[in-house]
């Protein structure tokens, strides 16, 4: 299914168990990446059902992430992968902690979903919804990159986390504003700051999985250091 | 010549280690058995102090490659050499060159331990005399005992010199054949699968002692097997069908191979 493993293995065995491995890791982004989804559609819609599946499927996702960390670990133990295959066994290595985080990352959003149904919704929230609707964005072309093995998407993604991140510093000060101005809105700010932030972390973890995939595809690290804007929490 | 009428092999060279010194050169090395082209037009340089494993599959030209250096294809009627080999910018296929003092320069170690049949002693002793390279007496014993010290097996020997070098187990008799070796001052050492006749902690033992070595010789070493080239050498060169397909640092070679010859060989995907 990937262009990651090319020629057979004379071993066939080996071959297979390759690409299984990046199955399952496709399948374990898929999850996540549902989990971020469902999330969002639960906060957007004070769907507290919805919300609560999440926090159950997060499970799924960690299980999945011990499932597949067993498998490399046999792999290379049996195997002993070297060059484009150990390649394959470090990415799925590192994606897959990415991964898991980032369905933490999604059930703690779902978490919050509960608190804001008690309150008013917000103006806020769709901006929240914009955010999270690019950081979706991101994280599926980046699952994509990785299930074609095509480098140059993963870096085109890696190149626009700047966008996620201009979103949660412009919703940062926004809400900071609305806060200061209106006592009452501290409650639902403080939980859609919390959902911002997560979202942003989500990102940065889809920029973390576009940097192993160019190694995976290329052998090479990316870039050492991705310029970043300042973060809003630390100015005034 | 049968080479002329299609393309040299292209190399894939990645960059050399920096302060890399060369201390053997081919240049369009090239050799035959009667009609059959075995080696075709190698460039290589290899470094001094350092072990450069020789890799490919049965038959790629990695042991004839060997064989170059210190003209061990002389021994066969039909093997013709061309092109240039230099250890330290001097021709070896130069007439001037004596192959006997050339292989006292460049030691071998075989697949097969092949001890003298004579005693542990007058194995190590043998090439030192025969080359004057000892005074007296006195000035045998301390290079016999300098000899099997650098290659590991004194403590194991020290007290039965006398006894029959094949009454060794297989590693120590490979190890005994490379004391042999170092007993003669030699630059180089070549091994031609000098492990693969032997248990993984006889292995260990001669890996360990490749190790050091290389402190003080260039050691080629031709091996089947990936996971000790990559456990033993610096440097790497991948053969395919005469020709030298790769060649560059060894964690290159093992991490991010270049041709796809190399990739699919190193990764257990050749037909």
């Amino acid at each position: 299914m990937t262009n990651q493993v090319k020629a057979p293995h004379i071993v066939k065995a080996f071959s297979e168990e390759l690409e299984q491995l990046s199955a399952d890791v496709a399948a374990m982004g898929g999850l996540a990446e549902s989990l971020v989804s469902d999330a969002l559609e639960a906060a957007a819609t004070r769907d507290g059902d919805l919300a609560a599946d999440v926090v159950a499927r997060d499970v799924q996702v960690d299980a999945m992430q011990r499932d597949i960390e067993k498998k490399i670990i046999r792999l290379l133990a049996l195997r002993h992968p070297i060059a484009q295959d150990l390649r394959v066994c470090i990415a799925a290595l590192k994606i897959v902690s990415d991964l898991e985080r980032v369905g933490d990352l999604a059930k703690s959003i779902a978490r919050r979903v509960p608190t804001l149904n008690d309150s008013d919704p917000t103006a806020f929230a769709a901006s929240v919804d914009r955010m999270g609707k690019l950081v979706l964005s991101h994280m599926h072309e980046v699952l994509d990159a990785y299930a074609t093995g095509q480098a140059a998407r993963a870096v085109a993604v890696w190149e626009r986390d700047d966008d996620v991140d201009e979103h949660y510093n412009a919703l940062f000060r926004e809400l900071l504003r609305a806060m200061r101005d209106d006592p009452s809105m501290i409650g639902p700010g403080a939980h859609l700051l919390f959902i911002a932030k997560n979202l942003e972390r989500i990102g940065d973890h889809a920029t973390n999985i576009a940097e192993v995939i160019h190694y995976l595809v290329t052998g090479r690290e990316l870039a050492p250091e991705r310029p970043r804007a300042p973060r809003p929490e630390m100015h005034r | 010549m049968a080479h002329d009428t299609h393309p040299a092999p292209s190399t894939v060279y990645h960059p050399a280690p920096p302060g890399m010194d060369t201390k053997i050169a081919a240049r369009d090395l090239t050799v035959r058995y009667g009609g059959a082209l075995a080696l075709d037009r190698v460039h290589i340089d290899m470094p001094g102090r350092a072990v450069t494993a020789c890799i490919g599959p049965s038959g790629c030209g990695k042991s004839t490659f060997l064989r170059c250096i210190n003209r061990m294809n002389d021994t066969i009627d039909t093997a013709r050499v061309t092109g240039s080999i230099r250890i330290d910018g001097e021709e070896v296929n130069d007439r001037s060159i004596d192959p006997v003092l050339l292989r006292a320069r460049v030691g071998m170690v075989f697949q097969k331990p092949n001890p003298f049949p004579k005693s542990i002693y007058e194995n190590v002793a043998y090439g030192p005399r025969i080359h004057g390279l000892a005074a007296g007496k006195d000035e045998l014993d301390a290079i016999v005992e300098t000899s099997l010290t650098k290659a590991g097996l004194w403590k194991e020997v020290a007290d039965r010199l006398h006894q029959p070098g094949t009454s060794l187990s297989g590693g120590q008799q490979q190890r005994l054949v490379i004391a042999r070796a170092i007993a003669v001052n030699p630059e180089v050492i070549l091994m031609d699968e000098p492990c693969s006749a032997l248990d993984p902690i006889a292995t260990a033992r001669i890996e360990e002692l490749i190790d050091e070595l290389r402190e003080n010789y260039a050691l080629i070493i031709v091996t089947h097997s990936m996971a000790q080239a990559a456990r033993v050498s610096q440097m790497t060169a991948f053969f395919h069908l005469g020709a030298l397909v790769e060649y560059g640092p060894t964690e290159e070679i093992f991490t991010n191979p270049r041709d796809q010859r190399t990739q699919d060989y190193i990764t257990g995907r050749f037909g």
